[in-house]
């Protein structure tokens, strides 16, 4: 069982959860996050005066996949949210120790699905 | 006439026309905070933007030429020549501007969200100064439609007709928003777009009726007359009834009462009645602000799922649908009893159907001008600067992609559609 993290562009959600569905990963929880990588911000101009916004906006995507569905859900999130620009994002994935469905104390692959 | 009783019923239709223009021009702030409301956060500025400079753009066009076109003579340009006692010309001026920049900016909320900023100035230009000034002037100006026997008292065809319809050509040629009509297989699935504020679109909605009582009771253009307490009346029993029509009708078809349908409503009543709040009986004004109503939320429906037109405001089915709707009820419930004034009757007070054929010529030729044109001007911006923003500027929002601009700064708002 793994975690899989992604911090992409809000404009690209969408299109990132379009490309999950084709792949029968349905499952996610989605956060806005702030954040800055090798893209450093960018230059915004209020009353003539730029502002530098150092933190951007991104949306942080966390599934929790059984290990054959890693690369499936990877590959989606990359198909959905690269556009080879600085700025599309990055994606972490964690060893998950347990999962534990509250509802009826399933354990295991079993309660990812 | 005694000269002193002249020149005392002309002060007092003075302030009465440059107090009622002042009220006219705030419907543009209502304007802009429903059109704010209905349409999502990253897009607010370029909305105020709009709706600025389409008055400011207006305004100035106007000056130049739009109303030589309407009222003077050509050579009345810029309101030439600057000599004394003129007070009437600028008068005139003064409380027609704000009708004009009206019809200008009830587009902007049909093509709100995914308009170039530059080609919005240039269509600002165009409407104020050439297409509404020409139909104006056939309806208004004593031009061949006034002459007709068309009437239209403050301007359902002439203001809401025009700006509806230019409002529907554009949404048209543009296209919709980005996610509003999915193609699932062969279906088109219609998604919703949902407003970021309904307060603000409230908040509009009661500045507009605040100032529709300039644009309705000032249309009498004379402040001794003893019609305005009448116009007033039946522009209040109007929205009124719109507004209940479409509660009652979302209600019926939704389940619920809606909100902005109803909002919708009381606009669509205010427009309904524009035309016929003098001619038409207190009773008249319920009855055709009602249906009013109801059309709206048919209409909106009828445009967003069959016609798959993507107007995120409703402007068409309020200033262009109801406008039609208002314009013929004149032909329908004029009483006829209006002396000194009109002397209109309509079907329903044995007037005959002549008034009502009269009001459908003015309908379908201010129709088939105002496609005409816009149009031709949609087509030829699209081809010079371009109608619409790139697909990434459009989902990034025109306010930072056509202002470098926020409209909430510090407020955590993410787009993720």
């Amino acid at each position: 069982m793994k975690l899989i993290i992604a911090y992409i562009q809000p404009q690209k959600l969408n299109s990132v959860k379009q490309e999950l569905y084709r792949e029968e990963v349905y499952k996610m929880s989605i956060t806005n996050a702030l954040g800055c990588g090798q893209q450093k911000g960018y230059k915004k101009s209020y009353r003539g005066v730029d502002i530098e916004v150092n933190l951007l906006k991104k949306v942080r995507i966390e599934i929790a996949v059984n290990d054959n569905f890693v690369e499936r859900t990877v590959e989606a999130i990359i198909r959905g949210a690269r556009t080879g620009e600085i700025g599309d994002g990055k994606i972490f994935i964690l060893n998950i120790e347990e999962t534990i469905r509250i509802r009826n104390g399933d354990r295991g692959g079993i309660a990812i699905g | 006439m005694n000269p002193e009783i002249t020149l005392l019923t002309n002060s007092i239709t003075m302030i009465w026309l440059v107090l009622t223009a002042a009220l006219v021009f705030f419907m543009q702030a209502g304007f802009a905070m429903v059109e704010i409301g209905l349409t999502r956060a990253k897009s607010a500025s370029n909305i105020i933007m709009k709706n600025l400079m389409d008055f400011a753009v207006g305004a100035i066009i106007y000056w130049a030429v739009g109303w030589a076109i309407m009222y003077g003579g050509l050579k009345e340009f810029f309101l030439m020549p600057d000599i004394p006692g003129k007070g009437a010309l600028f008068q005139s001026w003064m409380f027609q501007v704000v009708f004009a920049a009206t019809a200008a900016t009830i587009v902007s909320g049909a093509m709100a969200e995914r308009t170039k900023f530059t080609a919005y100035l240039v269509y600002s230009l165009f409407i104020s100064g050439l297409i509404y000034p020409v139909s104006g002037h056939w309806i208004w100006g004593d031009g061949w439609l006034s002459r007709l026997g068309f009437h239209d008292f403050a301007g359902s065809t002439v203001v809401h007709s025009v700006g509806g319809w230019a409002a529907l050509t554009g949404a048209m040629i543009l296209g919709a928003r980005k996610g509003k009509y999915v193609k699932v297989g062969q279906e088109v699935a219609v998604k919703a777009i949902p407003g970021h504020n309904m307060p603000l679109a409230a908040l509009g909605v009661f500045i507009l009726w605040f100032g529709w009582y300039g644009f309705n009771a000032g249309s009498t253009l004379d402040g001794t007359s003893s019609y305005i307490a009448l116009v007033a009346v039946n522009t209040t029993l109007a929205g009124a009834a719109g507004a209940i029509g479409a509660m009652i009708t979302s209600w019926f078809l939704f389940g619920k009462p809606d909100p902005s349908m109803s909002l919708n409503g009381a606009l669509a009543g205010l427009v309904g009645i524009t035309a016929g709040c003098l001619v038409a009986s207190t009773t008249g004004a319920v009855i055709i602000g009602f249906i009013a109503g109801i059309i709206v939320v048919f209409s909106v429906r009828f445009i967003d799922h069959v016609l798959h037109i993507d107007d995120p405001v409703g402007a068409v089915s309020v200033h262009g649908i109801c406008g039609v709707w208002g314009t013929l009820a004149v032909g329908l419930f004029a009483t006829g009893r209006r002396e000194g004034v009109t002397d209109i009757r309509g079907l329903f007070y044995g007037g005959g159907w002549h008034q009502l054929i009269v009001q459908f010529i003015g309908v379908a030729v201010v129709f088939f001008w105002v496609v005409a044109t816009t149009v031709v001007l949609y087509m030829g911006l699209k081809w010079v600067t371009g109608l619409r923003v790139s697909e990434e500027d459009e989902l990034l929002g025109l306010d930072i992609s056509e202002h470098n601009a926020e409209s909430y700064y510090g407020f955590q708002i993410f787009q993720n559609q």
